[in-house]
């Protein structure tokens, strides 16, 4: 762990604070007796390089198509969505007699890797220049009479559409975390709200959400790990064109394909700053289960 | 059935309707992958899949513009018998049909001016000729992509029709047992992973072992700290780990060798492998812990006898998420393998990247590389669930 962990991450640090190339400290080219903001040049380049800051306006448009826009995007989008289907079904199908059966189905992506999911959304998504579509989706289009979309090239519409897949991988990761919480509750409490005349919707606001709370956060937390951690489903099926960039294709794109190790280092640096809040509440989360034993 | 019971069963319907509803759209993107694994190139490549079962291209514009002479199945008319499969030989591409139209037949023009068909469903309706006529007759579905595949025969050509016509692309020798072998075919592709894999989830597995016991049970100085550290390093993303690493094989020789991949899955699986552990392990309860040490039982015999029985379904998980998780990676395999020793990932996004449009051909390769883990995960389902729960759930 030390030389596979450790080792890289102060690699990884050391690597930011030096050139672009990495061939040099960044403070080599400054003047002695100055303050030097060179050696945070590649943090600059990291935060700002996407950004038009021409005006306020452009600054904020190009914001939203940067990958850090994207990556609110994603955080925002596909932990909800993840988590909301998660809830829906999982509170659906226990009512049901067909409910592991349903959950396997939507559990199934899960075993398929990112790149056989990209290549099954890519025919999903499939748009022809005129002529027969072949993606399910455009065909759809076609029969409500609208006009086919070249989903995977449009923006802002493309972010959605492969947020959209890595909820179609994730929901059955929440459905099984939430529906084991949910079997959890204690069915005395709510056949007493029942007996007292609560109706479904007020004993799953206020009984049933209280009680799974703690599931629900981990697995918000969970999700949020894994969207900030996301890079091949965006690798596979865009590379980052289009404007899909997340950051952590970012980083990939700086070190690997124009290679600048520096400037890779600084925004792996940079997310990760990101990922200290949900380090703390897992600490959190630490302390308290140790306090309860 | 009581008027009650009939209700409550209505009263379920919109949450059938619901639930039915979100399994069909999670199922239609795989569904559809494999109906077009198994359809030819020229289907696959011009018309939806959820079309295979309906009228292939042609029919329609032959009804339209020939049937009426020709007769549905072709052979109404024995002069022009369209049936024969010596007369559409004749024919290979849609003009040669063009230049049959100005031709009198029985003192009339073949096809007069306004009747003609345009370019496109010309085409379809000599496709649908040869169909006819036997000429070529490709089938709905076939297995023969599967074949290509695995031998690595990648083109618009079939591995039989290009062995037969002796059109075969130089790495193939056409002798299916040795075209097995071919490094650009899945076969070999498929068993690289495999020997990635197994490796690389044992090592982890027992590496693990006491460690996992150490943090769950025992208390030592500073053990919150180490673990936030290790929740801390959960999240680094594993690309930035990727180059250091690289550097440090280049130095001792392991770039490219299967010992550096099973090292590095082993450093990071031991991460997941510990906090998974320590989550399940924390869920015993105390109790049986203590009086083990009551009786005067070591921290080995109670990690032995106890902890590590009542934990093989959290180990099970472990080790199915962890082999899934091998199986399933790219970049690792890329990076440290390479086109060296390419495995399912790595042949399938070459794929994606070099035919861009051979859908018949990625989507068996993809579907060859998603049909173990799913073998794995549905045998196993029960195991991966407890380990997915482990701690996140009181009760």
């Amino acid at each position: 762990m030390l030389v596979y962990i450790v080792y890289p991450c102060l690699n990884t640090v050391v690597d930011s604070l030096r050139t672009r190339d990495g061939d040099a400290w960044a403070t080599e080219g400054c003047l002695a007796d100055r303050p030097c903001w060179d050696v945070f040049e590649n943090y600059r380049y990291a935060l700002t390089s996407e950004l038009d800051t021409s005006t306020f306006g452009t600054t904020w448009r190009s914001f939203w198509v940067s990958s850090f826009g994207n990556n609110i995007k994603w955080l925002v989008f596909m932990v909800s969505g993840a988590v909301g289907f998660g809830l829906l079904i999982a509170v659906l199908a226990d009512r049901v007699r067909y409910e592991s059966l349903a959950k396997s189905i939507v559990f199934l992506p899960m075993a398929i890797s990112f790149v056989g999911a990209g290549v099954i959304w890519k025919f999903v998504y499939n748009f022809n220049t005129g002529g027969t579509q072949i993606g399910v989706l455009n065909a759809i289009i076609n029969v409500f009479g609208g006009k086919p979309v070249a989903l995977l090239q449009t923006q802002p519409l493309n972010t959605f559409m492969l947020i959209s897949v890595g909820i179609w991988m994730w929901a059955g990761f929440c459905i099984v975390i939430l529906s084991a919480g949910l079997k959890a509750v204690p069915t005395e409490i709510i056949e007493a709200a029942r007996a007292d005349g609560a109706n479904e919707w007020l004993v799953f606001w206020r009984i049933t959400i209280p009680i799974i709370l703690s599931t629900l956060t981990v697995v918000v937390t969970t999700m949020i790990i894994i969207v900030l951690k996301l890079f091949d489903l965006v690798f596979v099926m865009k590379g980052g064109n289009f404007k899909t960039d997340l950051i952590a294709n970012r980083m990939y794109t700086e070190m690997y394909i124009n290679l600048h190790p520096g400037r890779g280092a600084a925004v792996a640096i940079v997310l990760f700053v990101f990922t200290i809040p949900i380090i703390y509440l897992n600490i959190r989360r630490f302390q308290e289960q140790e306090a309860i034993r | 059935m009581t008027m009650q019971s009939l209700r409550n069963q209505f009263s379920k319907l919109p949450i059938h309707i619901v639930i039915i509803g979100i399994c069909v759209i999670w199922l239609i993107p795989t569904l559809g992958f494999m109906v077009i694994s198994l359809r030819t190139v020229q289907d696959a490549n011009e018309t939806g899949w959820w079309t295979t079962l309906s009228d292939q291209p042609g029919a329609a514009e032959y009804e339209q513009s020939c049937a009426e002479c020709h007769g549905a199945s072709g052979a109404a008319l024995p002069d022009a018998d369209l049936s024969n499969p010596d007369l559409v030989s004749n024919f290979s591409r849609s003009i040669q049909l063009v230049a049959t139209f100005n031709k009198e037949f029985n003192g009339q023009i073949h096809l007069p001016e306004a009747a003609r068909p345009d370019a496109e469903s010309l085409a379809n309706i000599l496709d649908h000729m040869r169909r006819i006529s036997g000429v070529d007759e490709l089938p709905r579905a076939w297995t023969n992509n599967y074949e290509d595949a695995l031998v690595g025969c990648r083109g618009t050509d079939t591995y039989e029709s290009d062995c037969a016509a002796g059109t075969q692309s130089v790495d193939l020798t056409c002798d299916l047992a040795s075209d097995l072998g071919n490094p650009r075919g899945m076969a070999i592709a498929f068993l690289n992973p495999i020997y990635v894999a197994i490796p690389a989830t044992l090592l982890p597995f027992i590496f693990a072992a006491v460690a996992r016991y150490a943090f769950a049970w025992l208390h030592f100085r500073g053990r919150i700290a180490l673990f936030a550290v290790l929740i801390g390093f959960q999240i680094i993303p594993l690309q930035m780990t990727l180059i250091p690493i690289s550097r440090l094989y280049a130095q001792i020789g392991l770039n490219g060798t299967f010992l550096g991949v099973w090292l590095f899955h082993t450093g990071f699986g031991l991460l997941y492998a510990i906090y998974l552990m320590r989550n399940f392990i924390g869920s015993l309860p105390r109790e049986i812990f203590e009086s083990a040490y009551l009786e005067g039982a070591s921290h080995w015999t109670a990690f032995y006898r106890l902890a590590l029985p009542l934990s093989v379904p959290a180990l099970a998980s472990l080790a199915i998420f962890q082999f899934l998780w091998v199986w399933n990676d790219l970049l690792v395999a890329s990076v440290y393998l390479g086109g060296t020793r390419p495995g399912l990932t790595y042949q399938i996004n070459d794929l994606v990247q070099s035919l861009g449009g051979g859908w018949q051909l990625l989507t068996e390769a993809a579907f060859i590389s998603i049909l173990l883990p799913q073998i794995v995960f549905f045998a196993l389902q029960r195991y991966c669930v407890r380990g997915l729960t482990a701690g996140s759930v009181k009760g």
